[in-house]
């Protein structure tokens, strides 16, 4: 007997990272899962990759800094070769013509490079974001707030964070409502005065997302990176060692271990719809699978308007889905160097950590500009990591691999990006070669990926790593779409598990859970 | 001349619309010349008739002779395409796949909450060509509904003249006019004639529960269609009419109309004046065995989950006086609806009227219901409570309407 006479209680179409942890979560229910991976490795945008002869990098996403602790918890992570510890945590760097600033720890536990009175003033700036971020953060666990048809465990939790709101005391619970939908420059203006650290907290609430640091709004970015939390400290980044796809490999060893049947190169065509009801899938091979339910953990329009169609929907929903913006602004970048770069006037240890070209706040603003008209930033800003410094397996001996996600690369480019790409890696080259002198001659290979890459070779819809903007308007209960945020769909049978749907992306897995979490108490 | 009025008469040139309140349709100067009411109102941006000359010989004309009503303001969509027909029966209630070329039907559409946006005729011209009638406009609604599907959707209201013929001598106008082969036509079938070198298509439909006719031509044929008509209805008594007289045979034929009877979907403010198919007596459009259609999973839902909370009712009322816009009572206390359109019927002889109740009542009781109607005596009113009776709709039903061949009258 074939694996596809048999009938499945769960197909999860997508072996990203939240499919996986989807996967994993309901086959430890005691459910028999399937999970189907169009390309020859799971991983998704998570996956270590070779890019030049003897170079991997982490494909996408290249820093650990939100994995949910309830997927570390309850996929045992840990005892599936994933390890992080303190020592792990990798400072973040603002470079600068004027000397670097440094965040060391967890966010900044410690800041150095900054004077006294504004390392201070971060420390108190510091415990509040935290502070604010943690209200936010029982959210990430939890299906967004049903407005109109709560249960008594959703309405306790919703209570409860009522209940951490009133904790912040009365003048600290004003300010939070107060800034909470600020610009993030705005709020950045109110506390600090070093440019290089507001521009690096600029940088960070709006990397990832179609806005400036003066766009409204743009404070919530920062608070969802806050929200994140590795190894028990909010705020604290590492580089996995091995890169991202250790960190993918751990979570499908769980998967594996929990029973979960993987099956790659075998992209889904369609979801077999019958009276309303998702009942499986069939393959771009034309295999026929039925399933109980389906859990799709690719992009919701993608979902919706290629393997569900619209036909199988209603108009209103279409719309709704059609209108998910999504139309990413990162390009990744992966140098191989003949030698380790030199910053300038960054230590050993900052190398091993995220150096940040983020010089000042209206730098940010600057290089967001012209993505608004469908041009890139002439002056782009990035984060750069060094991986095969506290990772040599990644490169050959002695030479290094540099990976940075650089923005704004608006997808849609005027241009095209076949013409722009050539012009765009010239004036990211052009920013390195003023923080590291000399590393544009040590570049055996470069590997850039627009948009235009990333949704092509990662399936993602406007290579958008997030699945659809993480902006005040496609949040919580309007993610992906208002009316069906808790991970179900007009479809019965048929639910999301992806970054597309509540919280969002980054390496968290919490997509992924909650929506295996929703399968399970909805009896499926 | 000086300047400043030269550059306000170019302006005024560019805005015909301050001189024309409403649009004409393509029969306007026939419908003027014989409007001695000159009394309009507004159908979807059109100057329309109330009534014409008379509201009560207007009645009569649909009755007795045939009457001449122009359709033109009512929102046409022409929907073409290899996909038309899996299209409609995505974006309607009823089954189009059983909608053979060559017939009409009646149908209506929902939003995702299953709320009625709109009821209205479905023709269905070929095997890929439909024309959709309806009382609102929904051109972005029917355009996003064609995401996913080989279909055109153009909006036909302005180019294509319609024309009703309603009454015992339609039919025998028509084949006088030279309609040859119009005797064919069974209710709801439609076919093409040839009128002045284009095309009219003739459908056996109409809004009075009697026997008549629809006509579809393009805008530039309309006035020698009706000087056709008119011509061979001469002896045969057509009247042009208004709307006061068509509104009362409808009624008779216990026919709705939106945003009279309920408030489609996109126009309620309120959200219990949302509607449900089911509420507004219209779930027999329902087919759940189809494939998808839009408010599909709503209304099965509603249904399971006993969500429904209105109920459409056909009123027979004691008494004479219409009970239009009248309170329904239960034990003649307590409030459970509202008279939509009420009237003295003069062919059922009966005073009749369309109610929206809450259900239970009209639905499980049906006993002891009450309207509250004011009966104008001398400069006073008399506020009466008149016992009210649920009765099956229509509340007329004419042989002639569907006889085959139609009769010679």
């Amino acid at each position: 007997m074939t694996s596809s006479d048999l009938n499945w209680d769960a197909i999860v179409i997508g072996g990203g990272h939240n499919g996986l942890v989807a996967a994993a979560t309901l086959s430890k229910s005691g459910r028999k899962v399937l999970l189907l991976e169009a390309g020859n490795e799971v991983g998704g945008a998570a996956r270590t990759e070779e890019f030049a002869p003897g170079f991997r990098v982490s494909a996408v996403a290249h820093l650990l800094n939100r994995l949910h602790p309830d997927v570390v918890k309850t996929l045992e992570l840990e005892r599936h070769g994933l390890t992080i510890e303190r020592g792990d945590f990798v400072p973040s760097v603002a470079l600068s013509k004027t000397g670097p600033l440094t965040l060391h720890g967890a966010y900044g536990e410690v800041l150095t490079g900054a004077s006294p009175s504004e390392q201070s003033a971060w420390k108190e700036l510091r415990a509040q974001l935290l502070r604010y971020a943690g209200v936010l953060k029982p959210f990430l666990s939890r299906r967004p707030p049903d407005l109109g048809n709560m249960s008594l465990a959703e309405m306790t939790g919703l209570g409860q964070t009522a209940l951490a709101l009133k904790r912040l005391g009365k003048e600290d619970m004003r300010d939070f409502l107060r800034v909470l939908l600020m610009s993030v420059y705005d709020l950045l203006d109110e506390q600090l005065s070093d440019d290089r650290l507001k521009g690096l907290l600029a940088f960070d609430a709006t990397l990832g997302s179609h806005l400036g640091p003066r766009s409204p709004t743009s404070l919530l970015g920062l608070y969802y990176r806050l929200a994140g939390e590795i190894g028990g400290l909010a705020g604290a980044q590492v580089q996995p060692k091995g890169g991202m796809g250790a960190v993918v490999a751990a979570i499908r060893a769980a998967a594996e271990k929990a029973g979960v049947s993987i099956r790659h190169a075998s992209p889904v065509a369609k979801v077999i719809v019958e009276k309303g009801r998702a009942v499986g899938v069939v393959t771009q091979g034309g295999a026929t699978l039925r399933a109980r339910t389906v859990v799709s953990a690719v992009n919701p329009a993608t979902t919706i308007l290629d393997l569900v169609g619209p036909r199988e929907v209603d108009t209103g929903f279409v719309r709704k889905v059609k209108n998910i913006r999504m139309k990413g602004d990162a390009a990744k970048l992966h140098l191989a160097l003949d030698l380790p770069p030199q910053f300038s006037g960054i230590d050993a240890a900052g190398h091993k950590g995220r150096l940040v070209v983020a010089p000042s706040p209206d730098h940010v603003e600057r290089a967001f500009n012209p993505s608004k008209y469908g041009a890139f930033s002439p002056e782009p800003v990035m984060e750069i990591t060094l991986p095969s410094i506290a990772d040599p397996s990644l490169a050959p001996s002695g030479a290094c691999v540099l990976s940075a996600v650089v923005q704004y690369a608006p997808y849609a480019l005027k241009e095209g990006w076949a013409a722009g790409k050539p012009q765009f890696l010239k004036a990211i080259m052009a920013q390195l070669e003023a923080h590291a002198p000399g590393i544009g001659a040590s570049v055996r290979h470069a590997e850039l990926l627009t948009p235009a890459d990333i949704e092509a070779r990662y399936r993602m819809p406007g290579g958008h790593w997030h699945h659809g903007e993480l902006q005040a308007d496609q949040m919580l209960m309007s993610r992906p779409v208002s009316g069906w945020s808790g991970y179900d769909t007009p479809l019965e049978g048929l639910f999301l598990a992806g970054a597309g749907s509540h919280p969002g992306g980054g390496v968290s897995g919490a997509p992924g859970l909650n929506a295996a979490r929703r399968v399970i108490a909805a009896g499926r | 001349m000086n300047r400043h009025v030269k550059i306000n008469s170019a302006r005024t040139l560019t805005q015909s619309h301050f001189r024309t309140l409403r649009l004409g349709t393509p029969f306007q100067p026939r419908i003027d010349a014989l409007a001695l009411k000159q009394d309009w109102y507004n159908w979807a941006g059109y100057r329309a008739p109330h009534s014409l000359w008379d509201e009560e010989l207007e009645y009569f004309a649909i009755r007795s002779q045939a009457a001449l009503f122009d359709i033109s303001p009512m929102t046409k969509y022409r929907i073409e395409g290899a996909d038309a027909e899996a299209y409609l029966d995505r974006v309607t209630l009823r089954d189009v796949t059983r909608l053979k070329p060559g017939r009409v039907h009646y149908t209506a559409w929902c939003d995702d909450e299953g709320f009625v946006l709109d009821d209205g005729t479905l023709f269905r011209l070929s095997p890929t060509r439909f024309r959709l009638c309806s009382q609102e406009r929904h051109l972005p609604w029917l355009l996003d509904s064609a995401i996913g599907y080989d279909v055109s959707v153009e909006e036909e209201t302005e180019a294509v003249a319609g024309l009703a013929l309603q009454g015992p001598t339609s039919f025998a106008i028509l084949r006088d006019a030279g309609f040859a082969g119009v005797e064919r036509l069974k209710v709801l079938d439609l076919a093409e004639f040839t009128h002045d070198g284009a095309t009219v298509t003739i459908s056996r439909t109409g809004f009075t529960g009697d026997l008549g006719y629809e006509l579809f031509v393009p805008a530039d044929k309309a006035l020698s269609l009706w000087d056709r008509l008119m011509a061979a209805g001469e002896l045969r008594g057509i009247r042009a009419i208004g709307y006061t007289a068509l509104n009362r045979a409808r009624l008779e034929a216990g026919l709705i109309v939106a945003n009279a009877d309920f408030t489609t979907s996109e126009h309620a403010i309120r959200t219990d004046r949302l509607r449900m198919p089911d509420e507004i007596g219209l779930g027999f459009m329902i087919d759940p065995d189809k494939g998808h259609f839009n408010g599909r999973r709503a209304i099965l839902e509603a249904r399971a989950r006993k969500k429904l909370r209105h109920v459409l009712v056909g009123l027979e009322i004691e008494g004479n006086i219409p009970a239009e816009h009248a309170i329904v009572y239960y034990r003649k206390s307590q409030e459970v609806g509202l008279v939509s359109a009420a009237m003295w019927s003069p062919m059922a002889k009966r005073n009749i009227a369309l109610a929206s109740l809450r259900r239970p009542y009209g639905e499980t009781i049906v006993d002891d219901l009450w309207v509250e109607v004011y009966a104008m005596r001398e400069l006073q009113y008399h506020k009466l409570m008149k016992k009210a009776k649920v009765v099956p709709r229509p509340f007329i039903k004419l042989d002639r309407r569907t006889a085959n061949p139609p009769a010679d009258f």
